[in-house]
């Protein structure tokens, strides 16, 4: 039996490592003193039992998005946790340099793609469960997809993944439906720091209320960058941001691209010999266009363990879940803290007012903006409207209040399609207000606050 | 589990809500609404006025030693805005201690001082400073702010001949009087 379970060494190929086909009987014993058990410290909503076990075995459906060095951890751990239907979403492909820490992955894989390769180690090496890899982009996916999940897992190396993850979640919430709420775990890090948050959407702060809190990237001003460059950063920006569009100007630079990378280095160690800077090299080139920042294998393993419980307390109830941001703090001695992030009541994802809206499809828009001004409830004076695709009106500026004032004209069958979501600014909202639009005959004057 | 969900595997809800504006989109619809009294000298324009992310500006100073000429900008703004200022690019070739022979200006707030507190109206009342106060200070075209310092007059004499179209120190530049 034990042999059976030795595979780091048989390393050389997928073929060769071996497959359990079965759990090993009490293999998740370790489960039940935790979940059979009623403790002082388990949530009010807590109920000891088979049930709960089930809950966690049978039909919670985890999301993962990411693979990478958290994503491997995070799969791991959900799967000797218990969690038998986990999907998880990754976009790339598995590079030789990922492989001192993405442990799901051997030389033999390098080129495939991440979540199915992830996700056929952690089936052969744990019966039972079942990981259903996508090989793509979130944004592939709409909310319906979404929807599926009890809890999404996040362990994402980029700020723009995040805010449209978090931003789509937010969005799915509907107070009618208890289901639609989809708790988000996000997990990151960074060198020897790490942080973990759990955000429940519209309860709890949400990625987006924080935003302004995150360290700006370092910017260096373009004139220190043309003409006084003293670090060797500066000539790779030079070469990057300048040179590269004074060379190429058809062409934009690919950060991917091997041939690309080695352009920016010579011209950056050029500059840099020009003004006597030390320092440039090829993986700070690197480092500096794409942004790389050296990841740490065991920061990975703490803060996906951290993430990971939560999932698990989310799941069963069985303990108080964070709340609601932990910052682990490695490169100087071991330190956590924790604290709860407030909701931001101006933030551009959960702080926005929705209202669902009858509208009469044969309203011009002109007819509809006047009952939005008229509506003591909305307060608005003089609103612009958009859609994701299109400006409906807007009031400035001057050049697009022209393009736009055509379409006051026509009625809102036109210009609309049931379900819409409108954004309306002005000058008295702190932001915006959305408004899903119900096309319907019946339209009256009343609507429904969501 | 926490008391949001049932116990009972439900069926994914399946009425598609349709997507929302990207937070960049909407906080870009927030500015565009403070963009209602700009001075007669900026105008702006929209190619595709359905994309508020891409859009070009004129600025037609009325004093200082630009006067007389018409400057062209593009916007470009991507989905990290407000926490990343908009790229903003000089489509002529000018002569301007500030901005380089490829378009590239340089502003404080649109590089390191920016914060997501700004906003476009910011950036244009930036951009039209620089030309009715170009800067020797932080030069992006060094020979232009060289000339600055060292010879306002001189200086002044070659941005009226940059802006017919003329040649300064063997660099032929792009002519930008109004018509």
């Amino acid at each position: 039996m034990d042999n059976e379970w030795v595979c780091i060494t048989a390393s050389t190929g997928s073929s060769q490592r071996p497959v359990a086909s079965e759990d090993w009987p009490g293999r998740w014993d370790h489960l039940r003193p935790v979940l059979h058990r009623p403790g002082p410290m388990a949530h009010e909503g807590f109920t000891p039992g088979t049930p709960t076990e089930q809950f966690l075995m049978e039909q919670c459906k985890v999301l993962v998005v990411g693979a990478g060095g958290l994503g491997c951890e995070i799969l791991k751990n959900l799967a000797l946790s218990g969690f038998r239907d986990i999907h998880v979403i990754d976009m790339d492909t598995v590079d030789v340099s990922n492989l001192n820490r993405q442990f799901l992955f051997r030389a033999t894989d390098v080129g495939k793609s991440k979540a199915e390769t992830a996700a056929e180690f952690i089936m052969r090496r744990v019966p039972r469960c079942k990981v259903t890899p996508y090989f793509g982009k979130i944004q592939d996916k709409d909310m319906a997809y979404y929807a599926q999940f009890n809890v999404v897992i996040c362990g994402l190396d980029s700020v723009e993944a995040r805010r449209w993850m978090n931003a789509t979640l937010v969005q799915m919430f509907d107070s009618d439906s208890p289901e639609s709420l989809k708790p988000l775990v996000d997990g990151g890090t960074e060198g020897f720091r790490g942080q973990a948050r759990v955000i429940l959407p519209t309860i709890s702060s949400c990625y987006e209320c924080s935003m302004e809190m995150l360290t700006p990237q370092t910017v260096y001003p373009v004139c220190t960058i043309a003409n006084t460059p003293r670090l060797p950063e500066h000539c790779i920006e030079w070469a990057s941001t300048l040179e590269w569009p004074r060379a190429f100007p058809e062409q934009s630079l690919d950060t991917d691209n091997p041939e690309h990378l080695q352009w920016l280095f010579r011209t950056a160690s050029e500059r840099a010999r020009r003004f006597n800077i030390p320092g440039v090299t090829f993986s700070l080139t690197q480092g500096v266009v794409k942004n790389i920042i050296p990841a740490i294998a065991s920061t990975n393993a703490v803060i996906a363990a951290a993430c990971c419980n939560e999932v698990f307390k989310l799941a069963t109830s069985s303990g108080t879940l964070l709340d609601n941001y932990m910052m682990y703090m490695g490169n100087d001695g071991v330190y956590t803290h924790t604290f709860e992030y407030e909701k931001n009541p101006n933030c551009l994802v959960c702080g926005q007012m929705q209202l669902a809206l009858d509208v009469h499809p044969m309203w011009t828009l002109e007819e509809w903006i006047d009952r939005l001004i008229a509506d003591p409830s909305i307060s608005i004076g003089k609103p612009s409207l958009r859609t994701p695709a299109r400006s409906l009106y807007m009031q400035a500026p001057r050049a697009l209040e022209e393009a736009t004032r055509p379409n006051l004209a026509y009625v809102l069958g036109e210009l609309l399609q049931e379900g819409d979501v409108v954004t309306v600014t002005d000058a008295a909202l702190p932001v915006s207000l959305e408004i899903v639009v119900h096309l319907t005959e019946s339209a009256a004057t009343a609507h429904n606050k969501q | 589990m926490i008391k949001i969900w049932s116990m009972k595997k439900e069926a994914a809800e399946t009425d598609r809500k349709k997507p929302k504006q990207s937070a960049a989109q909407i906080r870009v619809q927030k500015d565009m609404g403070e963009l209602d009294d700009l001075p007669k000298t900026i105008k702006m324009h929209f190619p595709d006025p359905e994309d508020i992310l891409n859009f070009e500006l004129t600025i037609t100073p009325d004093e200082g030693i630009y006067r007389g000429g018409r400057f062209k900008f593009t916007f470009k703004i991507d989905g990290n805005y407000p926490h990343k200022a908009p790229k903003v690019q000089c489509t002529q070739k000018i002569y301007h201690p500030n901005i380089d022979l490829e378009g590239n200006v340089c502003l404080n707030i649109l590089r390191e001082d920016w914060k997501p507190v700004l906003n476009l109206h910011s950036v244009i009342i930036g951009l039209q400073f620089l030309f009715l106060e170009p800067n020797a200070d932080d030069p992006l075209n060094k020979e232009a702010a060289e000339d600055l310092r060292s010879n306002c007059e001189r200086f002044k004499r070659h941005v009226i001949d940059s802006m017919r179209g003329g040649y300064v120190n063997s660099e032929r530049f792009d002519n930008v009087l109004v018509a």
